[in-house]
C-alpha cells in the first residue's frame, strides 16, 4: 500500500517519508517500461482504472499479455509506435519513501533526455538484457550517470527467466560491466538479477535465484542512503528574490529569498555577499511558518541580514572563508541538446543558479566518444547528443564550484539567443 | 572558521535535523519555481479554479513571498457552470490574501461568438475554456501562467515540463519541449508566447491531501461528505443542477457524497462518501484504487488521448 495507509483511521505521520529521485535508462526492448510497470503494480501504485485501460489496450494491440509498458507511454505517438519519446515522470510510495522516477527513453537520438532525467537523480537504474550482455547503450548510460554524478548506480540484469536464471550469465555481465566502469567515477554500484516480466527480485527476493544473496530491487531502493549525498559543507545561497513588503508594519523589512543550494546557514553566521564582497551576519531565517535556527538544502527560505547592504537577485551569499570561484572563464563538460549544432563562434545565454550572463565559446577542447570514452581533440563543434569539454568566456562573472563537489553551483544551461531553446547542459570542471 | 581542503562528508543520518520530509522537499521545490518565474517573467498570473490543487498552489505562492504580498494576480476561468460553494470559496480566499482577481468568462467568449456552445444532455463547456484562457492571457499580456496540474493525474501530463513553453497560438508541442535540467528553468519567451508553470508537477493526489491536512489549508465544502441530490450516468454520480439535462431514464436521488476534483458541475462526478473531516478524506484517498480523473471526470473519457489533444490546443 502506498504511504498514508491508514493506521487507526489516521494517515501515517508524513515526516518519516523521504523523497528519492531515480532515473531509469535502458535500450529499446530491454524491459525498462515493464520494470517500471512492475514496480508500480507491485507497490499498488497502479489504480484499477489504469490497469483496466492497459488490459484493454494490450488486447487491442494483440500483445497476448498485460503489457505494463503501456502504463508509462503517455503520448499518442508513443503508443502508436511502441516507443518512448520523452522523459516521463512516475511516482510511487512505500511506507519509507516517496519515489520519483524519471523514465528516459533508450534510443540513441535521445541521449539528451537521459541527461535531463539524470540531472536531478539520486540514483540511476540501468537495465541490461541478460541475453545480450553489456551493449554500447548500457555503457553510454553508465557514462552519463557518472558524468552527471548520480551518487548511486544500480544495474539490473533483466530477463533472467530467458537464460534459465543462470548465475554464470549474471556474473559474466557483472564482471564485464565492472571492468568497463572502472574507467568511470562511480562510487556505489549494485548489480541485481531480475525478471521484470515475472517480478523476480523486483519487490520480493526470487526463489528461482537462490544463488543471489543480495536485496530485491525495491528493498535496495528503500534503503540506499541518500541523505548524505547532499553537500552540507559549503554554504551557498543564490538570491532569487528580494522581499520588500513596504507595508506600514513591515516598512523596513528586507529579506533575501532563495533555496539553499548547499551547506548549512545559521542565524548569527558571518556571511559575504558576492559579487559586492560586503560582509555581515544573518539576522534571521524567515519562513511563512516562522523563524528557523538553521537552513540546509533544499529548503526555500528568506534571509534577513544585520546590515543594510545592497543585495539583489543573482547575488550569492556564502561564508567569507569558503567561497565559490568567481569565474569569467570556465572549463566545462557540455552535453549538446539541440538540432542546431554548437557553433564554435557562437554566443549563448548561460543560466547558472539565479544568475544569467552571456557566454562565448572560446574553444572546443575535445569531444568525448561516449562509447569508447576516447577524447577527440580535433573536434570543432558539438552535434545533438554529443558531449565535450568547452572553454567558455562569460560577459560577467559567475560564482561557481566544481560540479563534482557541488551539483547545484556547478551546473548551468546554455540558451540559444535567437530561438530561446535550451541547447546545452553544462558541468563546471 | 577555517576550512580544510577536503572536509569529510558529514554523516548526520542519526541527526534528524537535516532530514527533510518528502512534503517539505516538494514544498521547497514548488516555492523555488514560483519565485523563479516571478523574478524572470514580466507578467505572471496564477490560475485558480477553487479546486484543491489550486488551493495548494495559492498557499505555496503566499509562502514564497511572505511577508510580502503576492506579486501577481489570480485568474479564474469561469465556465459559468460552477458549484456555488466554489465561487464563495474563491472570493473568500482572494479577499483574505488581498490579491487581485481576474475573471475570464466562457460566457463572454460564447456571447462574442469566439466559441460555440455545445448542446444536449452531455454537453460541457470544458473544452471551450481553452479559448477563453488563451484570449485572457493575450489580453493581459501574461508571459507566465501558474497552474495546479500534476504529472500523476494523466498520462500526457506525465510528459510535461514544470515550465512548459506555449507558442504564439498557445499550443503545446510534446515532442519539442525544452529540456529541463537540475533546478534551472528557461523562461525566455518572445512576444505572444508564454509559459505554463506547474509547481505541483511532482506531487501526487495523496501528497496534495497530506499537505492540505498538515498545513490546514481551507477548501470548498464540497470536498467533504454532504447530502446532495445526484443522478447516475455512465457509472458516475453527478450533481443535479440547472447546467445538466437529465436523460429520460435518469432519476435524481439523495446521497452522501464528496467531490474528489472540482471542475464544471456538468462534467465533475461525485463519489459516495461519509468522510466529513480532512483526516477521513486522507484515509479514503490513501485506500482508493481508482484515479481521481478516472473516477470523477467525464472530460477525460472521450478518448485515450483526450487530455493530450486538449493540451495541444492550450488547455490547462
Amino acid at each position: 500500500m502506498a504511504t498514508g495507509a491508514a493506521t487507526n483511521g489516521r494517515p501515517r505521520p508524513v515526516r518519516t517519508s523521504e523523497l528519492v529521485r531515480f532515473a531509469t535508462a535502458g535500450s529499446v526492448d530491454d524491459g525498462k517500461s515493464t520494470l517500471i510497470g512492475r514496480l508500480l503494480f507491485d507497490t499498488k501504485s497502479i489504480f484499477e482504472d489504469q490497469l483496466e485501460h492497459v488490459e484493454e489496450t494490450s488486447k487491442r494491440r494483440g500483445d497476448g499479455y498485460v503489457n505494463l509498458a503501456l502504463l508509462t507511454d503517455g503520448l499518442r505517438a508513443e503508443r502508436e509506435q511502441g516507443i518512448t519519446i520523452d522523459v516521463a515522470y512516475r511516482y510511487f510510495h512505500t511506507p519509507r519513501r516517496k519515489f520519483i522516477i524519471a523514465d528516459t527513453p533508450g534510443h540513441e537520438q535521445y541521449t539528451r533526455n537521459m541527461v535531463t532525467g539524470a540531472s536531478t537523480a539520486d540514483l540511476a537504474l540501468i537495465l541490461v538484457d541478460a541475453r545480450k550482455g553489456v551493449l554500447e547503450q548500457s555503457r553510454r548510460h553508465a557514462f552519463i550517470a557518472s558524468l552527471l554524478r548520480i551518487p548511486h548506480l544500480v544495474v539490473c540484469v533483466n530477463k533472467m527467466d530467458l537464460v534459465d536464471f543462470d548465475e554464470e550469465v549474471f556474473e559474466r555481465i557483472r564482471s564485464e560491466f565492472t571492468g568497463w566502469a572502472a574507467k568511470l567515477d562511480i562510487h556505489d554500484m549494485t548489480f541485481i538479477p531480475i525478471s521484470a516480466l515475472h517480478g523476480d527480485n523486483v519487490v520480493e527476493r526470487s526463489e528461482r535465484m537462490a544463488w543471489y544473496d543480495g536485496p530485491s530491487l525495491l528493498y535496495h531502493l528503500e534503503h540506499v542512503h541518500v541523505a548524505s549525498d547532499r553537500n552540507l559543507q559549503d554554504a551557498r545561497f543564490p538570491v532569487q528574490w528580494v522581499t520588500r513588503p513596504m507595508s506600514d508594519e513591515l516598512h523596513d523589512y528586507r529579506g533575501y529569498a532563495g533555496e539553499v543550494a548547499s551547506g548549512v546557514l545559521r542565524k548569527g553566521d558571518e556571511i559575504v555577499v558576492l559579487p559586492s564582497g560586503r560582509t555581515t551576519r544573518i539576522a534571521g531565517i524567515d519562513t511563512y511558518d516562522g523563524e528557523l535556527d538553521e537552513a540546509y538544502p533544499p529548503l526555500s527560505v528568506t534571509l534577513r541580514l544585520e546590515d543594510d547592504i545592497d543585495v539583489s537577485r543573482g547575488d550569492m551569499i556564502c561564508r567569507p572563508q569558503n567561497r565559490p570561484v568567481e569565474a569569467k572563464d570556465i572549463d566545462a563538460m557540455v552535453c549538446w541538446m539541440s538540432e542546431r549544432p554548437l557553433s564554435p563562434t557562437g554566443r549563448y545565454r548561460i543560466k547558472h543558479t539565479s544568475r544569467t550572463a552571456l557566454a562565448k565559446v572560446d574553444q572546443v577542447i575535445y569531444r568525448i566518444d561516449v562509447n569508447s570514452l576516447h577524447r577527440e581533440e580535433q573536434a570543432e563543434a558539438l552535434q545533438l547528443n554529443e558531449i565535450g569539454k568547452l572553454r567558455l568566456r562569460l560577459s560577467s562573472p559567475l560564482f561557481v564550484d566544481e560540479y563534482r563537489r557541488n551539483r547545484m553551483t556547478g551546473s548551468f544551461i546554455l540558451i540559444d539567443e535567437s530561438t530561446n531553446d535550451t541547447v546545452g547542459a553544462g558541468m563546471v570542471l | 572558521m577555517t576550512i580544510s581542503p577536503a572536509p569529510p562528508i558529514l554523516r548526520r543520518d542519526e541527526d534528524l535535523s537535516y532530514e527533510i520530509s518528502h512534503l517539505r522537499a516538494l514544498e521547497s521545490e514548488a516555492i523555488h519555481v514560483i519565485r523563479e518565474v516571478a523574478a524572470e517573467l514580466e507578467r505572471a498570473v496564477l490560475l485558480f479554479s477553487g479546486g484543491k490543487d489550486s488551493a495548494v498552489l495559492l498557499h505555496l505562492a503566499r509562502k514564497a513571498f511572505h511577508p510580502g504580498a503576492l506579486p501577481f494576480p489570480v485568474m479564474h476561468v469561469d465556465t459559468g457552470h460552477n458549484f456555488p460553494e466554489v465561487i464563495e470559496y474563491r472570493d473568500r480566499m482572494v479577499e483574505d490574501l488581498g490579491a487581485r482577481l481576474i475573471v475570464a468568462s466562457v460566457q463572454d467568449s460564447i456571447d462574442s461568438g469566439r466559441v460555440v456552445e455545445e448542446n444536449g444532455p452531455r454537453s460541457s463547456r470544458n473544452r471551450l475554456q481553452s479559448v477563453t484562457l488563451l484570449d485572457a492571457i493575450e489580453e493581459h499580456g501574461f508571459r507566465a501562467a501558474f497552474g495546479g496540474a500534476r504529472r500523476d493525474e494523466e498520462r500526457a501530463r506525465a510528459k510535461e515540463r514544470i515550465m512548459s513553453f506555449r507558442d504564439d497560438f498557445g499550443q503545446w508541442d510534446p515532442k519539442g519541449q525544452r529540456p529541463e535540467l537540475w533546478n534551472l528553468y528557461n523562461g525566455f519567451v518572445k512576444p505572444g508566447e508564454h509559459v505554463r508553470v506547474f509547481p505541483l508537477s511532482n506531487w501526487t493526489e495523496l501528497d496534495v491531501w497530506q499537505y492540505i491536512a498538515e498545513e490546514e489549508i481551507d477548501l470548498p465544502p464540497i470536498y467533504f461528505a454532504h447530502e446532495r441530490q445526484v443522478f447516475k450516468r455512465d457509472g458516475m454520480l453527478y450533481a443535479v443542477s440547472e447546467f445538466v439535462e437529465l436523460l429520460p431514464d435518469e432519476e435524481p436521488f439523495d446521497e452522501f457524497v464528496r467531490f474528489r476534483t472540482v471542475g464544471d458541475m456538468s462534467c465533475t462526478g461525485a463519489v459516495a462518501s461519509k468522510a466529513t473531516t480532512l483526516q477521513d478524506v486522507v484515509a479514503e484517498i490513501a485506500a482508493t484504487r481508482i484515479t481521481e480523473r478516472g473516477e470523477t471526470r467525464a472530460d477525460d473519457r472521450i478518448s485515450e488521448a483526450a487530455m493530450e489533444d486538449r493540451k495541444k490546443e492550450g488547455y490547462f
